[in-house]
């Protein structure tokens, strides 16, 4: 990353949420600063949210279940909202999902803010929808999640389990915007975490001038499905 | 296929309060009352049915493939799995299935996500998406496509493999086979009758599946 194309920089504590409309032709990156960090994330169409991320659009057509460098993540009108331009993690989790406030009782015990101040306990559900009310969105427009920095095995008989140590300390993910894209992001424990304890982790992020892709970027020329994905996104803007 | 779980159910199809044959292509929507058993059956085989469940008394509470997974540990549904709703509600559970695998990450066919698919020129083909579309804009209650998130693919056979990949399988299914379900709230179900072409999902023939409802198990 060149440092003079750095517009802000920041940090995402453990078990808080952020949201910000990430604009085209401009790229996130999210760092993990102490290793085993989950950053939850949905997205949103800005201009016309009801155009949202779609988990089996991304899926399948990458034929993928997990997402690293060189995969776009899929609107459900065929866009790409944004694509993974670097990524030193190699897993990020599309499938696992969030937790709720039962499934952070339950593992965690009770925890308030009045004991606890702004260490209590937050759950992924009640964060997405705090962050999403702030721009007018609510639960109708809940929609699956990815997990970056988590890595979630499925093994042949079907059931899911969590890699451990999946992400070190310094690891990052860099996710462009091919639209304006409306991010909503919280760093609340992965829901199939096995740590006892309520240990959520910080994320460092920077926002930064990106160029959009040319005709031979990596993230397009992946496969044809993504050739086609890009050639719809930017028809949007024509 | 090997190690899977098939179980079949006491109920008789001539007992049943509700039977309709879906053609390919049509949408069904239909409220289901608490305790009431709710039967798919693919009379011809590898049919795809895309399928959504609704809280009936709140529809932005509704099935959420990543709460099921998670909540079961597992990408497959067979018997003994609850369907899990975004609000943590046990909406179905699986009773009966003579199939044993179901999908939940392959979500719908679009016409707009067949263009990316197969070919930009593909749009005009009818997919799942128009299907769900039309059905809420007609049951007239307010939901929009705000409310079809990733559905289920009854009777569609999607592994991942270890190293992450999803693939399509071949189907596991056949004529005849069922899959049953019972509500554990009132609750309302959107299917589209997949008419995808574009894939072998159906042996490039949709065709035409049954569903039927019954009031109370029989012994």
């Amino acid at each position: 990353m060149e440092e003079n194309s750095v517009f802000w920089e920041e940090t995402i504590q453990p078990g808080a949420a952020w949201s910000h409309v990430l604009k085209r032709g401009t790229a996130l990156r999210l760092v993990d600063l102490e290793g085993g960090a989950n950053v939850g994330a949905i997205f949103y169409n800005f201009d016309c949210p009801v155009e949202r991320y779609n988990m089996p659009d991304t899926l399948k057509a990458q034929h993928i279940a997990r997402l690293t460098k060189g995969f776009v993540l899929y609107s459900d009108m065929g866009r790409i909202l944004c694509s993974i331009v670097e990524d030193k993690v190699g897993w990020h989790d599309p499938i696992g999902g969030t937790s709720n406030a039962k499934l952070v009782k339950a593992r965690y015990g009770s925890s308030r803010y009045q004991e606890q101040r702004n260490d209590y306990h937050k759950n992924g559900r009640d964060s997405f929808l705090i962050e999403m009310g702030k721009w007018g969105l609510g639960p109708r427009d809940l929609t699956a999640n990815v997990n970056f920095f988590t890595r979630v095995d499925v093994a042949e008989d079907g059931s899911v389990s969590f890699g451990p140590d999946n992400s070190k300390a310094g690891d990052f993910v860099e996710l462009r915007a091919e639209m304006n894209i409306l991010v909503i992001l919280n760093t609340c424990p992965h829901p199939l975490d096995p740590n006892p304890r309520y240990e959520p982790k910080p994320v460092r992020l920077s926002v930064r001038r990106a160029p959009v892709p040319g005709a031979d970027d990596p993230c397009r020329v992946s496969r044809a499905e993504n050739g086609r994905g890009f050639t719809l996104t930017e028809r949007y803007f024509l | 296929m090997v190690g899977l779980d098939l179980v079949e159910s006491k109920l008789e199809p001539t007992r049943a309060v509700y039977s309709q044959e879906i053609p390919a292509g049509e949408p069904w929507i239909h409220p289901l009352r608490k305790g009431q058993y709710f039967r798919i059956v693919d009379l011809h085989g590898n049919q795809a049915v895309d399928t959504l469940f609704y809280n009936e008394h709140d529809y932005s509470d509704r099935y959420s493939a990543q709460d099921t997974i998670q909540q079961q540990g597992n990408i497959y549904l067979t018997t003994g799995t609850k369907l899990m709703s975004t609000g943590g509600t046990v909406l179905l559970t699986i009773v009966a299935d003579t199939c044993g695998r179901h999908d939940t990450l392959g979500g719908a066919c679009a016409t707009e996500s067949n263009m990316v698919r197969y070919a930009l020129e593909k749009r005009h083909m009818h997919a799942c998406r128009n299907s769900f579309m039309k059905a809420v804009i007609e049951w007239d209650h307010g939901m929009s496509k705000r409310d079809i998130v990733s559905n289920i693919n009854f009777f569609m056979n999607v592994p991942v493999t270890r190293e992450g990949k999803l693939t399509f399988e071949d189907g596991i299914s056949e004529p005849g086979k069922y899959v049953e379900m019972r509500a554990e709230i009132d609750v309302l179900v959107l299917i589209s009758n997949c008419p995808q072409l574009n894939n072998p999902c159906n042996a490039y023939n949709p065709t035409p599946v049954q569903v039927l409802i019954w009031n109370v198990p029989e012994t």
